[in-house]
């Protein structure tokens, strides 16, 4: 059935993931961190990725993210398979296909929030990265603090510049990892709507590792983790009612 | 990444850290530095030293007594114990005619204590003939030189140098003074030029004398045959050709082993090139020798870049780690860090070239133990420690840029 979904190029899935396995060995001990994980993400989703810690979510994250290999199990973006792909080929992968939302920013404190964004452009060679750069920030509000650096903005500031730089390459997908997590109620709720904002005019296809239930509310779809496995795959209330 | 944004890269996290940065190129300097002033003044002192050689006429040649190591380089002098050149030999090659050969001055040399007054010297007196002046480029600056009368007449007249004269005769005008050498009386009759030092000694501490007056009244030495032994012939040719060099050696070696009744050559023919050559091996090895010395402080500014390197590797992990998750490779990483090593290495070897300049040319005018020390500054030594900073600045990072380059994203990103 899922061959069938294939053939139809609109509806080949952004991520498509089949009985994904991680296991990590630490010392005699092998942890299971991921028990075969199966699922898809369609373009222009946008979906929550919940689970306590320990759930597996975060090295699902890693996976998904082109930053670790999976143990067994087999990982489409973007219809390609992301395989046993040396180093070099994996950091091409997350600079086209990937933006990344920490949840600390990781911003380089040395640089201005233009130069943040313009960063992936350096590593694709793109030339015309300032102008693509300025638009990305535009984008997220931030025209008038371009120049600043990380310790002139406040948190949902830097969050910001981190969206933007995320943005800036035109990604398949926008990862994001506890985007919240450091931020005050106000704040959080800003990026949130910022993120489904995105979602819902430019079609961002975003994925959200979160253990709040009030962010999972605002996305379409949660993926519950429990024990390296899906327990649950819902859609929320919001997409029910069409919201 | 392209070089520019490297580079670029590269400044804004070296001037993050300016101090830091500052004495890991300080390192630099100094071996730099080091390595060019030291190498300058070997480079001056083997000049000088051609200089001088060159100062006594550049198109003589040298017979001297006994057979020279055939190793070249060393000069074995065995003259002391088979004396086989002498005054007659001298007149024979003089009276052969060689063509090539424009004049030719014997010499004798030996040691003697001169007294004036209440001033004592100990020193090398030469006799010479009055062809000494020319032939060695050595002229009175005051008084006369020896003349063929004063051969004739085995005169106790004597002829001093600069250095000489102004130790036993301080303040005075020596010429027509006294002075007393193996408890005879010589006058003196001129004051030499300055000559600087030449090779080993100077010759500003050297006095003449009538080569007749040296054999009857200071040092007889005959051979059995009753001959007048000399130590040296010197020989002016007409050029400098390696024609008429080797001309003229061809026919003095016949004239001689004819005359010594020997098969092989009883002495040596040496040019003036000979002696250039033998010194600039001496004086260049020294240089070299210098120079390893100096390298090895340029190793340890390498080293210290190393080090630096090791640590900003350790504190940027999360930068490296935020570069691997937005897409750098292994390459856009490993050429950021090499890029800042060889920055920091440049820069100094730059800095350090230019004190090393400054010190080669502000030494040469100081002078140590009466020796004047001459800097030469020669581009080869710049560009070379130019070269060897860039080199150093890329082995000494290549290792800290691997093993940033090598960073699992993962676990960079975890780190705090």
């Amino acid at each position: 059935m899922e061959s069938g979904s294939q053939e139809n190029g609109n509806a080949t899935p952004v991520v498509r993931v089949q009985d994904l396995v991680k296991t990590y060995h630490m010392g005699l001990i092998d942890v299971h961190a991921l028990r075969g994980v199966s699922f898809d993400i369609g373009k222009g989703e946008i979906v929550a990725i919940m689970g306590h810690s320990g759930s597996g979510k975060s090295t699902l994250l890693n996976l998904l993210g082109c930053l670790d290999a999976p143990t067994a199990g087999s990982y489409f973006l973007d219809g390609e398979l992301v395989g046993d792909l040396s180093d070099d080929a994996l950091a091409a992968i997350r600079n086209r296909k990937i933006g990344f939302v920490f949840q600390s920013f990781n911003l380089l404190a040395r640089m201005s929030a233009l130069e943040q964004v313009e960063m992936p452009l350096l590593y694709a060679r793109d030339r015309q990265r300032r102008q693509r750069a300025e638009e990305a920030l535009a984008v997220v509000g931030l025209e008038d603090r371009m120049h600043h650096k990380p310790s002139e903005l406040s948190g949902g500031q830097q969050q910001r510049v981190a969206i933007a730089r995320a943005l800036v390459g035109n990604p398949s997908m926008v990862l994001a990892d506890e985007p919240t997590g450091n931020l005050d109620t106000a704040t959080a709720n800003e990026i949130m709507e910022l993120l489904v904002l995105l979602n819902e005019e430019r079609r961002i296809t975003t994925l959200i590792v979160t253990h709040e239930a009030d962010v999972a509310a605002r996305t379409q779809r949660v993926i519950r983790m429990v024990d390296g496995a899906v327990a649950a795959d819902d859609l929320t209330a919001r997409a029910e009612s069409g919201v | 990444m392209s070089l520019a944004d490297g580079v670029r890269l590269a400044l804004r996290a070296l001037a993050a850290n300016k101090l830091r940065t500052s004495l890991t190129v300080l390192g630099m300097v100094i071996g730099v530095a080091a390595v060019i002033a030291l190498m300058s003044l070997g480079a001056g002192a083997q000049a000088s030293i051609e200089a001088n050689i060159r100062g006594t006429g550049s198109n003589l040649l040298f017979i001297s007594p006994g057979v020279q190591s055939a190793t070249g380089g060393r000069f074995v002098d065995v003259s002391a114990t088979s004396p086989t050149l002498t005054l007659a030999d001298a007149e024979a090659i003089r009276d052969a005619a060689i063509p090539g050969i424009v004049d030719i001055a014997p010499t004798r040399n030996t040691n003697a204590s001169l007294v004036a007054g209440g001033n004592a010297f100990s020193t090398q007196i030469i006799g010479v003939t009055p062809s000494y002046a020319e032939v060695r480029t050595f002229q009175p600056q005051a008084g006369r030189f020896i003349t063929d009368d004063d051969l004739r007449r085995r005169a106790r007249v004597i002829a001093l140098g600069q250095t000489i004269a102004t130790e036993l005769f301080p303040g005075q005008n020596p010429i027509g003074a006294t002075l007393r050498l193996n408890n005879q009386t010589f006058t003196v009759i001129a004051v030499m030029e300055e000559s600087g030092q030449a090779t080993f000694q100077s010759r500003d501490n050297q006095a003449l004398v009538p080569l007749t007056t040296l054999q009857t009244r200071i040092s007889p030495s005959r051979t059995l045959a009753g001959d007048d032994i000399v130590s040296e012939i010197s020989v002016t040719l007409a050029d400098e050709d390696e024609a008429t060099i080797e001309a003229v050696t061809n026919e003095v070696s016949a004239l001689l082993r004819l005359r010594h009744d020997v098969t092989e050559d009883d002495f040596t023919i040496r040019t003036q090139q000979d002696i250039i050559e033998a010194l600039g091996e001496v004086t260049g090895t020294l240089t070299l020798f210098l120079g390893a010395i100096a390298g090895i402080s340029l190793l340890v500014g390498g080293i210290g870049i190393m080090n630096i390197m090791l640590v900003s590797v350790t504190e940027r992990t999360r930068e490296i780690g935020i570069r691997k998750a937005i897409g750098a490779r292994r390459r856009d990483i490993l050429v950021q860090f090499l890029i800042e090593a060889v920055l920091v290495s440049l820069g100094g070897g730059i800095a350090g070239a230019v004190i090393g300049g400054l010190l080669a040319t502000y030494m040469g005018g100081v002078s140590f133990g009466g020796r004047s020390l001459e800097g030469a500054l020669t581009p080869e030594p710049v560009i070379l420690a130019l070269a060897v900073s860039v080199a150093i600045g890329l082995v000494f990072g290549i290792y800290p840029a691997n093993r940033a380059a090598r960073l699992r994203p993962i676990e960079a990103l975890r780190y705090e």
